[in-house]
């Protein structure tokens, strides 16, 4: 039985030879199916690991709460001569520390962007007003030097650290460590570099940061520089002004953002619920922000998987579409060769012999259009990844899915020609010229 | 011995509301090594009777023998496993596959049989050899006169060493002086002790068999006896 198997795929593939341009022209359809089955979940994958990474930076234990400025206030107090107060306070962070059981760390933080030079090298850069345990909660590890000390909190130390990308950018040969550098008017020495973050871990400067970020001059962020919060006070403090047509705006925030670490993943969601409600005690206008990675995540799987399904879908059709250009094809053989198969079932041909031959050819077809396919669908994401600047992540699973999807469609496909190949009547088959 | 025994062999077609009895009552005994020919006009049942003895066909009245089996209500896997092993076909029109090339086409019912490539190579080869085509193994049918193209055909009807060799008018489709040498060449094959039942109209052939069944409107009409 082997035997006879082994010939009739033999036999299969020396068909397709013979008739090489409608075969290779009949696999292009599987080629393309399987390829973008690959390519479609190579791309979908790395769009939302990338995702899912930058939402991950946040920490999924954290809730993160951001200054925003009320939007009815701004035309409201355009010609007055006062202060507009808003947003989170230290009051706040102290009241978040003392009430909620399950808060582990509370990191209230000032955010602002200026200037900075050293020598005659400058760069803008997020100014991060921030506490020791900072690192505990943000993804921020030291590479050299130490970290804001409580010391530095209380003597209000005008000590920084600095994080990779800006020590690069602003000294080019001299160690950064012990040197000061110069943030818009003031002096910080710096005392410890740091591993660079991505930008949804900072505030970012479309984030709540945006209200005041009046030091903002242009250009693109270089890095961030962590002070401590008592010195960002002492040295900046509070009240920002701006003249727009004359008028003389003035604001004053205190922190821009609080980040609250809670005990577990579980306790992420009623945290959230009691933070709104103790904070919307002491927030009458709408001044801040909550923002929640763990439910970003949530929200990253379910699009995902919406994403998976309409890529899914589309792939699954051009297979489709390539599946019936093999069973027209094959149904054409199939007539065409009617007499060559009534002429093999007198010869000695059982039924399952014919169905074997005509199968064998569509599997032949499809697994070789698949093979090309999977080549094609792994060059296809580097490309896209290389032209596109996106990220791609080809997985096994998708290989073999795309592989067995394409086996699959060559069965079903081949089985009706097959069948009708089989099933026709020799005498009426050997009749037809 | 008896090769071919049928009794009471009859075959009907339903045509919508009518039945055609192609076939009816047909008994007839072939022994081992006879050289048998049935002639009749068209719309006999020779064709039908030929299908039949051919296992092509099965019938729907009487029983067929063949080789002491009877094959007369066999499955498709059976039926085709009695084709392959026991009945060698010789057609009007050759019946080659265009693609394959000779020895490819001798090795056809070999293959169904699930003998080794090796072995069905070699077979094959040999056969070719010993119906004078030794030279043209490689060529492609449609490279071979009629005459040759028959040849092959009688060479793979050959190649699994059947029971019965079964002629629907081999020499129909050649001139005469082909004809003649394919007439030539089934008269060896039954000097060598095969078994031939070819139909036909050619009087030639009528002649040189030593029975004839003459058939009419489904029956055998007479048997008629040469004295060679």
């Amino acid at each position: 039985m082997l035997l006879r198997l082994r010939r009739t795929v033999k036999l299969g593939a020396k068909s397709l030879w013979l008739h090489r341009l409608r075969s290779t022209l009949t696999a292009l359809g599987i080629v393309f199916g399987v390829a973008s089955v690959i390519a479609m979940l190579a791309i979908g994958e790395g769009a939302s690991r990338e995702a899912r990474e930058q939402i991950a930076r946040l920490g999924a234990r954290n809730i993160i709460l951001r200054t925003i400025k009320p939007a009815d206030e701004r035309t409201a107090t355009a010609n007055t001569d006062s202060v507009q107060a808003y947003g989170l306070t230290y009051a706040d962070a102290q009241r978040i520390r003392h009430t909620i059981p399950d808060v582990v760390e509370v990191v209230p933080q000032r955010l602002m962007t200026f200037q900075t030079w050293y020598r005659n090298r400058a760069a803008t850069v997020q100014l991060v007003g921030t506490v020791p345990w900072h690192t505990d909660v943000h993804p921020v590890s030291l590479t050299r030097g130490r970290f804001l000390t409580p010391v530095d909190m209380d003597y209000q130390q005008k000590v920084a650290i600095i994080d990779k990308p800006l020590a690069e950018h602003l000294f080019a040969v001299d160690d950064p460590i012990g040197t000061d550098i110069k943030v818009s008017d003031k002096y910080y020495r710096v005392v410890g570099l740091a591993t660079a973050v991505g930008r949804a871990a900072t505030a970012g400067p479309a984030g709540p940061g945006a209200g005041d970020a009046r030091g903002s001059e242009g250009g693109t962020i270089a890095g961030n520089v962590y002070i401590p919060l008592t010195a960002f006070r002492k040295s900046f403090g509070e009240v920002t002004v701006q003249y727009a047509g004359g008028a003389r705006l003035a604001e004053k925030v205190e922190l821009q953002e609080i980040t609250v670490k809670v005990a577990s993943t579980d306790v992420v969601l009623p945290t959230r619920d009691i933070l709104d409600t103790l904070l919307g005690r002491f927030h009458e206008k709408k001044d801040f922000q909550v923002v929640v990675p763990l439910e970003l995540l949530r929200e990253a799987a379910r699009t995902k998987r919406i994403f998976n399904i309409v890529l899914g879908s589309i792939a699954a059709i051009s297979l489709l579409v390539g599946g019936m250009g093999i069973m027209n094809i094959m149904l054409a053989t199939v007539s065409e060769r009617t007499r060559e198969i009534g002429i093999r079932r007198a010869l000695g041909a059982t039924r399952r012999d014919i169905v074997f031959q005509f199968l064998s050819e569509t599997l032949l077809l499809t697994l070789t259009g698949g093979l090309f396919g999977i080549v094609v669908g792994l060059v296809l994401p580097l490309i896209v990844s290389h032209v596109g600047q996106m990220p791609t992540v080809t997985t096994g699973s998708s290989i073999v899915l795309a592989f067995g999807i394409s086996a699959a469609v060559g069965i079903t496909f081949g089985m009706y020609p097959a069948w009708q190949a089989a099933t026709m009547d020799p005498i009426e088959s050997l009749r037809r010229e | 011995m008896a090769i071919v025994q049928t009794e009471d062999l009859g075959r009907m077609y339903q045509m919508g509301e009518a039945t055609v009895h192609a076939l009816s009552n047909v008994s007839i005994t072939i022994g081992q090594g006879e050289y048998v020919a049935i002639m009749g006009p068209s719309g006999s049942g020779k064709s039908t009777l030929l299908n039949l003895l051919g296992c092509l066909d099965q019938p729907t009245t009487g029983r067929y023998l063949l080789g002491g089996q009877d094959v007369s209500r066999l499955d498709d896997r059976r039926l085709s496993a009695v084709r392959g092993r026991r009945i060698g076909f010789i057609f009007q029109s050759y019946n080659l596959i265009a693609q394959l090339n000779i020895i490819e086409n001798i090795e056809v019912p070999m293959i169904y049989q699930g003998v080794p490539e090796a072995e069905s190579h070699d077979r094959a080869r040999e056969l070719a050899h010993q119906v004078g085509l030794g030279s043209r193994i490689t060529h492609r049918p449609a490279e071979l006169s009629g005459g040759q193209q028959q040849r092959v055909a009688i060479a793979r009807a050959l190649a699994n060493d059947p029971l019965i060799l079964l002629g629907d008018e081999p020499t129909g489709n050649l001139d005469s002086q082909s004809g003649a040498e394919i007439l030539d060449t089934l008269d060896a094959l039954h000097r060598q002790g095969k078994t031939l039942i070819l139909v036909t109209h050619d009087e030639h052939i009528g002649r040189r068999a030593q029975r004839v069944f003459h058939m009419f409107d489904g029956r055998i009409d007479r048997i008629e006896t040469n004295g060679h």
